[in-house]
């Protein structure tokens, strides 16, 4: 196990070497990436320009620009090249409404994907299965921005069922929380409900046809009991995999749509208005924080694999 | 323990509706299971034996299957029983060991958790007590450190090991019918003895009767009281284990016999083996379903021949042949007591 954890933290470090380099270099490639140039304003005179570069260290090799913007990230100091913002700080100030929105998508897709998984499972072949595979493939076929935006207009606007965008932190009132986030939560999870109650459904009628499943009806268990404990467990392993890596993509950012269709201020949003800026620091900061929790979720699905099958060691 | 029987089985009859037509896998199967004994059904691979186990704890229940016939467990009509009375039955008063130790134990779960799991389905037993007896039924069945057993996950335990806590697990409530569905089919062929001795002294130290669904007829030889012949989803023959390897009726049987291999005696050129292949379930021969493979073929053979006794003085010994009694001693190439049980007893003083 503590081979484990320290080998899943060496292999962390060097994926966000490799994040953060690509992105950095990206940005220098880019036509117009040159960052001077925008701060310059319009038509700027060289000497201004020049300066700018000298203050900024654009003038540097790229190397050591890269070392500074990373020592400067790590120790928090990081500021936006179009804002002059700290990027941490901005940062930190989003992570609450993107967390909100991911960990409560999270639960509510995977309750009702599983759900939904068993019970086409149950009834493969069935009116009832058809219909809920033809509503999952809908789900997996909507946009979410345009699916986000119709909720947004037809049940904020119009209906005044819900609130038009607008988020309340947990910590102020927490049911003005939930009502705020049901649409946003929705809106995100339908497409993964689709996907992970299709793969679910072939996952449960693979497991059925197993002979330990038998062998639970012929030992008198309930039908409930064989469903749970025998087929459910065995079929979810596939699952957690996939529910990790997109709990980890939301949890860093990104579900860049959902945040701008809400207009929720989340970490994604803000990378996403970043990005159209080509503001490197936030773009860099918002990137290895995606990746940090990819690759955390990744450690967490292998160790949650290791207790749903004794099979499977750490190593 | 001579009362009626435990089990009584009567024009038994399972098909299923598939993309070639109606497989009919088990037909008009007819038999007694007594108290206390072991009961081999016999048969090639696909000639319904293991459905027929399986449709009695209704494990064969698919939407596309159909039923007919009736089985009688004390009292209770098995074939159409409600789902809770069978969850009842299942475990407790049947219980079932399969023919793959390998994929019939869940990977997932420890081998205890997964007997005491059936106790507590059938019984109010406590955690603690129910382990305990997982413990004790490990032990019994012949596993080492039975105790420390308990805990293991089954791809800590060898194929023999499993097959021994299958048989923990079927024997875990008291049940007082045992099917076996080629229980050794999966072994080597030394685990194959033990495993075999084990369900024997079992049956004796219970009482449990035993349905032993094998291919296997050296394993018939060793334990069986009776044996029932199928043969493409009927019972061609019945009798008990001296009727069948002395006396057989049934060409299949001669068949079926005759294709044992002995090691005491001088190696044949090939292996003997009935010419033919069995037929599809689904597009079987009229009449005698054996007919296009049988030698002996007659024109009555076109009319389906019942399951009665045929010969004088032997109400237990029932096939389905058409042929005089008296030509198919003439005719069988199996003589009396050539294959597997070495001298008839009682024949010796001649």
């Amino acid at each position: 196990m503590a081979r484990f954890v320290v080998r899943r933290l060496l292999s962390m470090l060097v994926v966000l070497f490799a994040v953060s380099v690509l992105t950095f270099l990206i940005f220098n490639v880019i036509p117009g990436g040159d960052p001077a140039l925008r701060m310059a304003g319009r038509q700027p005179d060289p000497a201004q320009l020049e300066r700018i570069r000298e203050d900024w260290g654009f003038d540097e090799p790229v190397y050591v620009q890269y070392l500074k913007t990373m020592g400067q990230l790590f120790s928090g100091e990081l500021v936006s090249y179009s804002t002059q913002q700290n990027v941490v700080a901005e940062i930190g100030k989003r992570l609450g409404r993107t967390f909100s929105l991911a960990i409560g998508a999270a639960i509510m897709w995977m309750a009702f994907a599983t759900a939904l998984g068993l019970y086409t499972a149950i009834r493969a072949g069935r009116l009832s299965d058809r219909l809920l595979t033809i509503l999952a493939l809908v789900g997996i076929s909507m946009p979410v921005f345009w699916v986000g935006a119709l909720m947004n207009y037809y049940l904020g606007f119009k209906a005044g069922i819900f609130p038009n965008g607008d988020y309340v932190p947990l910590g102020e009132d927490p049911l003005e929380w939930l009502y705020h986030l049901i649409l946003p939560w929705t809106a995100l999870s339908l497409l993964f409900i689709g996907v992970y109650s299709r793969v679910l459904r072939s996952n449960v009628l693979d497991t059925l046809s197993e002979d330990y499943v038998r062998t639970a009806r012929a030992k008198g268990l309930s039908e409930r009991r064989v469903l749970v404990r025998h087929v459910l467990r065995n079929s979810m392993i596939p699952i957690v995999t996939l529910w990790g890596l997109d709990f980890g993509a939301v949890l860093g950012g990104g579900a860049i749509l959902t945040e701008a269709v809400f207009d929720l201020q989340g970490v994604g949003q803000y990378v996403a208005e970043s990005v159209d800026q080509l503001d490197v620091p936030p773009v860099l900061a918002v990137t290895m924080f995606g990746a940090f929790f990819i690759v955390l979720l990744n450690t967490v699905v292998d160790i949650v694999y290791a207790v749903l099958d004794p099979r499977i060691r750490l190593t | 323990m001579s009362s009626g029987p435990l089990l009584t089985v009567r024009d038994l009859g399972v098909s299923f509706t598939a993309e070639e037509g109606v497989v009919r896998a088990v037909d008009g199967v007819t038999f007694d299971l007594l108290p206390g004994e072991v009961l081999a059904v016999v048969g090639e691979s696909g000639c319904g034996k293991s459905v027929m186990a399986m449709t009695l704890m209704g494990l064969t229940r698919f939407p596309n299957a159909r039923f007919e016939g009736t089985a009688h467990y004390k009292g209770l009509e098995l074939i159409d029983a409600g789902e809770e009375e069978l969850r009842r039955i299942r475990g407790a008063e049947i219980a079932m060991i399969f023919q793959d130790p390998m994929s019939s134990l869940n990977p997932v779960m420890r081998v205890g958790e997964q007997i005491i799991e059936q106790i507590q389905a059938h019984e109010g037993v406590p955690a603690t007590e129910a382990r305990e007896r997982v413990a004790q039924l490990l032990d019994r069945v012949g596993i080492p450190r039975a105790r420390d057993r308990v805990d293991a996950y089954p791809f800590e335990l060898s194929g023999g090991m499993r097959q021994r806590v299958m048989i923990a697990l079927a024997l875990s409530c008291g049940p007082s019918v045992l099917i076996a569905d080629e229980p050794t089919t999966a072994l080597d062929v030394t685990i194959q003895a033990q495993i075999l001795h084990q369900i024997q002294s079992l049956r004796d130290e219970t009482g449990a009767a035993v349905i032993l669904v094998t291919h296997d007829l050296g394993v018939v030889a060793e334990i069986a009281d009776r044996i029932a012949v199928m043969y493409a989803g009927r019972i061609v023959e019945q009798g008990t284990v001296n009727a069948i390897f002395y006396d057989p009726q049934h060409p299949y049987t001669w068949g079926l016999l005759g294709s044992i291999t002995r090691v005491d005696r001088a190696r044949p050129e090939r292996l003997p083996a009935i010419a033919g292949l069995p037929p599809s379930l689904a597009d079987r021969p009229e009449g005698c379903h054996f007919r296009p493979r049988c030698p002996h073929e007659f024109d009555r053979c076109r009319d389906v021949p019942p399951l009665v006794a045929r010969i004088d003085g032997d109400d237990d010994h029932l096939d389905r042949c058409w042929l005089p009694v008296e030509e198919k001693r003439e005719r069988r190439e199996v003589r009396p007591g050539e294959i597997g049980l070495g001298r008839k007893p009682g024949a010796a003083a001649a």
